[in-house]
């Protein structure tokens, strides 16, 4: 499918940052999706939805390298994906990281330039201006001293935001960030991310559960379902047809006067087997 | 040889003596690397792996025993054994308490196979369970120094990539960290530093050398780096406080410095929570302004 039908003509110009050909992830017996085939393009903002276990965040493994597709293929910047590529940023969905952390928020961000580093490290300043100005570019200046263990949801999301940030990636993989924040924070933070990845042309790739944060700043969805996935703008993927054609199931997409969007039916939808 | 005011007088008095002055050269240098690993210990929430590593280097120390050798050379052989089956175990070896519980208790029992298998004397295995820092030879300082020394330099060496990979894993992996091979190296660091502490303090306080300085030091610093030096210098701090007071009074050195880590470590929890206590009511909490986005 091609997203670039519309007005914008600059889509169209801008290089395809990542191609999958007839993607099928799966493993040892077990298909998670498959018949993939979508393209990415420089500087564009991109969902990927769908219900738990339906394989997204096995995407973004495909494009860190950490996880390879059982079949078709999968160029990222006109390459195959490698593991330790600088040139993605990557907020995975953290658990690591809880209230016992006595870390200070900047030397989190510091090790996202310097933690691949050898030796001690003694460029100090360098890499504490780098780091405050990706807290600074996330509006999380102030909490460059603060203890990681005492932020917030929405304070957590933007300080691993900055670590991702700090080492100037050209693409953005973000995780479900909006998980554990309440409907006000998730709408900040997406506009923040969709503020930054204009600013600085970064392609942006966002895991959520729920679409309707998102729905006005979206350039493309990528939705998986019933080991299908369907891609596209907004418009043609978020409808009745195309989603009851995904989960196999009778799916109604409903709006509400304010424009939010409703999936209903999908929910109920039987695992693998409908159709 | 009564105690005076005169801090520097007292050491020297103490330090005419061979057996004192290794004490505090070797208690120096363990604590040195003790600080720094235990760091990452705390940081990995390794500390019940810690804790199991000591006992199954009883038993390797005891076999050594048994078998008429330096018990170090049965530690460091057990210790890094385990610690390489550990890293092994992946990611999620801090988690697996039951499996590692299990092989403590089965380790400590061989070790009592080993010492009843020994027709020495008992306080063979006092000191390995306790700790012996009035005992250490001057081979023993050296070997404390070249060991400490190998830890230091590899430690120096991969310091920022194992702080990545035990702070943030996720992305640390997809940064292209090796996550096993510095999972493994650090747990042979850890296997290596024990072998040498078990010297002071004995393989059943270990936790006392190797945790509580960092577990306090986090505490007090949020920088990762000032967190080794806080860290290194309480447990400086505790050995050389333990050994003077011991010179004095006719109890085992290793219980003061297990009272004066415990006793730091205390009273840095309770001032740090009062202190958060007087902040909160003090000063009305600023909101933490995010700083509206969009709106």
């Amino acid at each position: 499918m091609n997203a670039s039908s519309s007005p914008s003509r600059q889509l169209a110009a801008n290089a395809t940052v990542i191609r999958a050909d007839q993607l099928e992830v799966g493993y040892r017996d077990k298909v998670v999706w498959q018949h993939a085939s979508f393209e990415v393009h420089r500087g564009e903002f991109v969902a990927v939805i769908g219900p738990n276990g339906a394989g997204k965040t096995t995407l973004f493994r495909m494009l860190l390298g950490l996880q390879q597709p059982t079949l078709g293929t999968l160029s990222i910047f006109g390459a195959a994906p490698r593991r330790g590529n600088p040139r993605i940023g990557y907020v995975p969905q953290r658990h690591s990281i809880d209230n016992e952390t006595h870390i200070a928020c900047e030397s989190l961000v510091r090790l996202g330039v310097s933690g691949t580093r050898w030796g001690p490290g003694f460029s100090f300043r360098k890499e504490q201006a780098a780091a405050m100005a990706a807290l600074e570019s996330v509006q999380a200046g102030g909490l460059a001293h603060k203890s990681l263990g005492t932020l917030s949801g929405g304070e957590l999301q933007r300080v691993f935001l900055a670590e991702a940030l700090v080492g100037n990636p050209e693409m953005l993989l973000l995780d479900e960030p909006l998980s554990n924040l309440d409907l006000r924070r998730g709408r900040e933070l997406v506009t923040l991310v969709a503020e930054l990845s204009r600013s600085r042309n970064v392609t942006t790739l966002l895991v959520a559960h729920d679409i309707n944060p998102l729905i006005h700043h979206l350039d493309k969805v990528i939705y998986m379902a019933n080991g299908k996935v369907a891609t596209g703008t907004p418009e043609t993927v978020l409808t009745s047809e195309s989603l009851s054609a995904l989960y196999g199931v009778p799916v109604e997409v409903l709006r509400d006067s304010r424009n939010h969007l409703v999936i209903a039916g999908a929910e109920e939808s039987p695992g693998g087997e409908a159709g | 040889m009564t105690f005076s005011w005169n801090i520097i007088a007292d050491l020297r008095v103490m330090w005419q003596f061979e057996f004192m002055r290794n004490a505090f050269e070797a208690g120096t240098i363990i604590a040195i690397v003790a600080g720094i690993i235990g760091y990452f210990v705390v940081l990995r929430k390794s500390s019940f792996a810690t804790h199991a590593l000591g006992h199954v280097g009883f038993s390797g120390a005891a076999g050594a025993v048994l078998f008429g050798l330096n018990p170090v050379y049965g530690l460091l052989l057990f210790t890094t054994s385990g610690a390489s089956g550990m890293a092994l175990l992946g990611r999620k070896a801090s988690t697996r308490d039951v499996e590692i519980g299990t092989v403590l208790a089965f380790m400590l029992g061989v070790g009592l196979l080993f010492l009843s298998l020994y027709k020495g004397y008992a306080t063979e295995a006092y000191s390995i369970l306790f700790g012996e820092v009035l005992g250490i030879s001057d081979s023993g300082v050296l070997f404390t120094l070249e060991a400490s020394l190998v830890v230091l330099g590899v430690m120096a060496l991969i310091y920022r990539r194992l702080l990545f990979a035990s702070l943030d894993e996720d992305v640390a992996e997809a940064k292209g960290l090796p996550m096993l091979a510095l999972g493994l190296i650090f747990m042979i660091l850890l296997a290596v530093t024990i072998s040498i502490a078990v010297q002071v303090i004995g393989v059943l306080l270990i936790f006392a050398l190797m945790v509580t300085p960092a577990a306090t030091a986090v505490r007090l610093t949020r920088r990762p780096l000032m967190a080794v030096v806080v860290s290194v210098s309480i447990a400086i701090f505790a050995i050389w406080l333990g050994l003077f007071i011991s010179w004095y009074e006719p109890y085992p050195p290793s219980f003061f410095i297990v009272t004066i880590a415990f006793s730091l470590y205390v009273v840095v929890r309770a001032v740090v929570a009062l202190s958060a206590k007087l902040v909160r009511r003090g000063v009305p909490e600023t909101p933490s302004n995010p700083g509206h986005v969009g709106g």
